[in-house]
């Protein structure tokens, strides 16, 4: 609320100092950054789907093939489990993070000892490279628990997750909400910080015990970061490839490839310009991901 | 230091009033639970560490929860020639500091020339047009990027520098433009009266002010920049040249059995950011606060 009405005033103040000319060194503020986005953004983007309408191999001589692509796209097996997996994985590990960092940050805003050494321990996977502690994890799932479960005789634990089709995407969902966690972490934190004590004192007086306060004061009042959780986290785990190149590759066969392997791999494979048109499917999936997000984070503003 | 000052004065307004029912009223089973979880997070980073100063004889036998014993450097001395890791770290580095510097500069001057004349319609139309690389996840673009800069000679850490700015671009200039509005006009204009160009208001006075803005957009540019695996590894055709992400896939494939040569080229590849978050917590955790909530 308050931005707008800064940008409103601010707009009219300006309207009247600038009906002059622009000073052309504003031109040179802007124009460079334009020109390389431009290039580097636009260009390639407007190529692919270019080249998703021809029978493209990236090199050489092309011709137009209309919809060929898109059509088999959509009945391509490979491309609807992609699909599958991406968003199945996606929807996992939202409601994982969002669990679990919520969780966790309620117990850090709460009158708990070594504040600031605990939020620095949990903040630490943020900083850390994906594909690297995927291969840490790699270790982990692969080596370390099954040599604990076969000396502890636990004969689930003893084989690797990893290499079971029906459960690597289980591994993968633990790698990435480990890393996912700090960011969400420390949005909740700023949500929670941001309801004044008065309204738990004035609770408490009333008789609300300590899970009636969490039900019906801080989770309400959290709503809007939740959304802007949610939002953000599953925008983010659509994109998923560090993670799964370290765990596994995508396998075991195919079982967790996601959509963004499934693209890449096109250009090894000579599918240029059928996963070009992939491409364009997910383009359009992120935009309608993205305005969803808008219509929902406009009506929170809103409120 | 700060941080806890900064979230110890929100608890301590709150509570502060009544002192004696916070001395009373530590939570104990929270902080004990809490203390427990971070188990989830140091473990892995332990045996990082553990699996990285063994020798690789102990280093096969399948225990990653033991502690090194004999202590060895092995590891480190094999995975530093293994991997070239002055050189990793050099292209890593530049890649890094290339991205945070033109992340801030190009976003920065961007932002400034967008906002002071919001009421042209190019600045306008080009705020829009650069936050509509928002919706493009790289997977989109990136196979004719790579063909674009195998043609152009960027398939280089250069080129790298070029993309990852490009798709840092858009968030930055949200925070940017957002930031710039909040910064009243007259502080402006008295410049201006004392006879300063735009160029000095900019960069004498708007850019010092942006510091904290600049600091968490340099954040988010860093940690993209220094972490990234796909998009190097997409566009630097060049092995030589990849950076230290990159690298440790070496031991995916050869030398996959040397435990503890591939532990401590990892450890030797994340310890930069860990101890740079150690140093900079207070700007990372408002930095990363600020941005997601405002992005």
């Amino acid at each position: 609320m308050t931005t707008t009405t800064t940008i409103v005033t601010r707009g009219d103040r300006t309207v009247r100092r600038s009906s002059k000319r622009v000073e052309p060194i504003y031109y040179l503020f802007l124009l460079p950054t334009l020109v390389l986005f431009t290039l580097a953004i636009t260009v390639p983007a407007v190529m692919g789907i270019f080249f998703s309408f021809t029978d493209s191999i990236g090199i050489g001589t092309w011709s137009f093939n209309g919809l060929t692509n898109y059509i088999a796209a959509f009945s391509d097996p490979a491309i609807l489990q992609s699909y599958l997996f991406t968003f199945g994985f996606s929807i996992a590990t939202v409601v994982v993070v969002n669990v679990l960092a919520f969780l966790l940050a309620v117990g850090l805003v709460s009158r708990i000892r070594f504040k600031t050494g605990l939020r620095a321990i949990f903040v630490i996977p943020m900083v850390i490279s994906g594909i690297i502690i995927a291969y840490v994890f790699n270790f982990l799932f692969s080596n370390s628990i099954p040599a604990l479960g076969s000396a502890t005789g636990i004969p689930w634990l003893s084989t690797s997750i990893l290499a079971n089709p029906d459960l690597a995407w289980v591994g993968i969902v633990i790698v990435t909400a480990w890393q996912a966690i700090p960011g969400t972490l420390l949005i909740y934190i700023a949500g929670l910080l941001s309801i004044p004590g008065e309204v738990y004192e004035a609770a408490s007086i009333d008789g609300a015990g300590r899970f009636q306060q969490l039900t019906r004061i801080t989770v309400p009042l959290v709503a809007g970061y939740f959304v802007i959780n949610i939002v953000l986290g599953f925008k983010g785990f659509l994109n998923a490839y560090d993670i799964i190149k370290g765990l596994t590759d995508g396998g075991p066969g195919t079982a967790t490839r996601s959509v963004a392997m499934t693209i890449i791999a096109g250009f090894n494979g000579g599918d240029y310009a059928y996963q070009m048109a992939n491409a364009t499917i997910f383009f359009i999936v992120a935009i309608l991901i993205s305005l969803l997000q808008l219509s929902v984070t406009r009506g929170r503003n809103a409120l | 230091m700060s941080t806890q000052t900064l979230l110890t004065t929100k608890a301590l307004t709150t509570s502060g009033r009544k002192p004696r029912i916070r001395m009373e009223r530590v939570n104990w089973s929270g902080t004990i639970i809490l203390i427990l979880c971070t188990v989830t997070v140091l473990i892995p980073l332990y045996v990082t560490i553990s699996m990285a100063f063994k020798t690789s004889k102990q280093a096969v036998d399948g225990n990653a929860f033991s502690l090194p014993a004999p202590f060895s450097l092995d590891g480190f001395a094999q995975a530093w020639d293994l991997t070239k890791f002055p050189v990793g770290a050099g292209v890593s580095l530049l890649v890094t500091a290339g991205t945070v510097f033109l992340t801030v500069v190009l976003a920065a001057f961007a932002s400034y020339a967008i906002v002071r004349n919001w009421d042209h319609r190019l600045f306008r139309y080009s705020f829009f047009y650069l936050l509509a690389a928002m919706f493009i996840p790289f997977p989109v673009v990136a196979l004719p990027q790579i063909q674009l800069t195998g043609l152009t000679h960027l398939d280089n850490p250069f080129g790298v520098i070029l993309l990852a700015t490009m798709f840092q671009l858009s968030f930055s200039v949200l925070l940017f433009t957002a930031f710039l509005r909040s910064i009243p006009l007259e502080l402006e204009e008295s410049a201006r009266i004392d006879g300063a160009s735009t160029w000095q208001t900019f960069w004498r006075i708007i850019f010092p002010l942006l510091g904290p803005m600049s600091a968490t957009v340099g954040i988010f540019a860093f940690l993209y920049a220094w972490n990234d695996f796909m998009m190097p590894s997409l566009i630097i055709s060049d092995p030589a040249l990849q950076t230290l992400p990159v690298r440790q896939n070496l031991f995916q494939n050869q030398f996959s059995s040397n435990y503890n040569v591939a532990f401590a080229s990892y450890l030797m590849a994340m310890a930069p950011a860990i101890v740079a978050y150690l140093f900079t917590q207070r700007w990372v955790m408002e930095g990363v606060t600020q941005g997601a909530v405002k992005g």
